[in-house]
């Protein structure tokens, strides 16, 4: 009986370190555009 | 069989779910990085020159990154003495949340990828003392200096004043004699600073073996070396008017703080509980923070010569 939770806490737990993850590479790479449009002098 | 009790058990339900994502967060220590931010955010804003705001807002959140990698590596160096403190028995090491090397290469990542950015998007003079910054602190601090000499803090603070000099090279490329004044001011900070929290938390330390001042030389001889750094504060809080990084209502300002972070030394010295200890240490938190804002404001066009005329810099 108490298996069930353990697990949907723990998949709850990956998902939402997968999702951090992934919003913390669009940011990387949203960070990178911004800095070469900046270096640039285009913005 | 054994007795297990329930706050072990609740312990080892957190150990299965694995890591949180707020337990990476706190990896980071959070609260030292404000102060961090902060004061490399001061640093850049009173160097010379022009730096476009995306590429400041990227400097500001490189030292972030890097200060937070640094205490990432921290942790994982010092999860068997933060299992025996109260203040640290929590933190997602000891506490079995999260595995020693996932927090070891969790830092290790951040620290690349922060002094690389550095690096490639503002310069490598900043690039460079961001990677000291990291490396004084986990490699001269944490592992050359914490166990071994209650002198610790008073060298290692080295590692929290590089902040400010990372925010002036940033937008300069290079470091000059006012970015050293706000090094200064960090660095002889610290150790009233964290001998204040260690008067309190003396037991913690000594549990854990850790030489802090406190421990080894007791709580009077602390009190008294408190004292003199405090006093030394003085002369070097005022440096960034004497050096006109700032105007006279700064030095002003820096002068009183000053003077109300010795006489709160005086009440420490005098008194034979805690609470002052307590009070001090709250107060050094703010005083380091009322300083570099108000270096900032003073420096803000047009502020000073509206509020105080004849007063700016």
């Amino acid at each position: 009986m108490m298996v069930m939770p353990l697990m949907n806490e723990r998949e709850k737990r990956i998902r939402a370190k997968n999702r951090a993850l992934l919003a913390a590479l669009l940011g990387v790479v949203i960070m990178f555009y911004l800095i070469a449009l900046a270096r640039m002098g285009n913005w | 069989m054994s007795q297990v009790t329930s706050a072990e058990l609740a312990r080892r339900d957190e150990a299965a779910f694995g890591p949180a994502v707020g337990d990476y967060l706190e990896l980071l220590k959070p609260r030292v990085m404000s102060l961090v931010v902060f004061t490399g955010f001061v640093g850049l804003y009173l160097a010379p020159g022009h730096l476009h705001p995306l590429l400041a807002a990227v400097a500001v959140l490189c030292i972030a990154v890097g200060a937070g990698a640094a205490g990432a590596i921290n942790m994982w160096y010092e999860r068997d003495i933060d299992a025996l403190m109260e203040r640290t028995r929590n933190r997602p090491l000891p506490a079995g949340r999260m595995a020693p090397g996932e927090a070891l290469g969790f830092g290790c990542v951040l620290a690349g990828a922060s002094v690389m950015v550095m690096g490639l998007a503002l310069n490598w003079a900043a690039g460079a003392l961001l990677a000291l910054t990291i490396g004084f602190y986990v490699f001269v601090y944490t592992i050359g200096l914490k166990r071994r000499t209650p002198q610790n803090i008073v060298i290692g603070g080295a590692s929290g004043a590089f902040p400010p000099l990372i925010g002036w090279a940033a937008a300069t490329g290079d470091v000059g004699l006012p970015a050293f004044a706000l090094f200064a001011l960090i660095f002889f900070w610290t150790p009233p600073h964290f001998w204040a929290l260690s008067l309190y938390r003396a037991g913690d330390y000594a549990r854990a073996g850790v030489p802090m001042l406190p421990v080894v030389a007791g709580p009077r001889e602390t009190k008294k070396q408190m004292l003199l750094y405090t006093l030394v504060l003085w002369p070097v809080a005022v440096a960034p008017a004497l050096l006109h990084v700032t105007g006279w209502v700064y030095g002003i300002a820096a002068l009183a703080l000053s003077a109300l972070f010795t006489l709160l030394a005086c009440r420490v010295l005098a008194g034979t509980g805690t609470r002052q200890a307590r009070q001090m240490f709250g107060f050094s938190i703010l005083y380091l923070f009322l300083l570099f804002l108000l270096m900032a404001l003073d420096r803000a066009p047009g502020l000073v010569s509206a509020l105080a005329p004849g007063f700016g810099a």
